[in-house]
């Protein structure tokens, strides 16, 4: 039963990490590119964490396993932002059918991505 | 159970083989710093899968390290990028 609980995890955690690399691969922009990377760190990361716990429910595992993810979960929100500021900062340019631009109207906005 | 070991391991390498291709491809640099922190995050998770696999909990301390060294390498990568362009 609990091989079964942690395989189901663990492919599920592996499966997310991927959707991730395909999102950072496909998205058009800096920004969707960083939304779809966070994705990992925090719910694919925890997934794997959750079945290496359910798996090894010994105290030196699980304490290793809550301090990784706590680590993750503090740090990816940290990371994306301050990448996030100074691409925005750098001008980086949006995706076209973006519909918001907040920044100040000097930095280049909406131009198109060549590379997608 | 080692069926899902090598699902998951292979699964997880081809995620930091898409990003390594961005990190290749990526127009602007923080393009690049996003895939490198992504792959990063990858390393991280197959360690946490390998410690599972063998039951070593040196994997773990790896990857609390690679957690901590990569956090402090993007938020050094992301004042470069801001330094450049100010």
């Amino acid at each position: 039963m609990t091989d079964w609980l942690s395989g189901i995890l663990f492919i599920l955690g592996a499966a997310l990490a991927l959707l991730a690399g395909v999102g950072v691969l496909r998205m058009p922009d800096v920004f969707t590119r960083m939304q779809a990377s966070t994705k990992a760190s925090t719910l694919g990361l925890g997934c794997l964490l959750v079945g290496l716990a359910i798996q090894h429910p010994e105290g030196s595992f699980v304490v290793r396993a809550a301090s990784i993810a706590a680590f993750m979960m503090l740090t990816s929100a940290v990371a994306a932002h301050v990448i996030a500021r100074a691409a925005a900062l750098g001008g980086a340019p949006l995706w076209q059918g973006t519909l918001i631009d907040e920044r100040p109207s000097e930095t280049p906005a909406r131009d198109d991505v060549s590379d997608q | 159970m080692n069926i899902t070991f090598a699902v998951t391991l292979t699964t997880l390498a081809f995620a930091a083989v898409l990003a390594f291709i961005r990190v290749v491809r990526g127009p602007t640099l923080p393009d690049r710093v996003i895939a490198i922190d992504l792959m990063g995050v990858l390393m991280v998770c197959l360690l946490v899968v390998a410690g599972a696999s063998t039951g070593e909990q040196a994997f773990l301390d790896v990857a609390i390290v690679i957690a901590l060294i990569s956090f402090v390498g993007t938020v050094a990568y992301a004042r470069y990028v801001e330094r450049e362009h100010s």
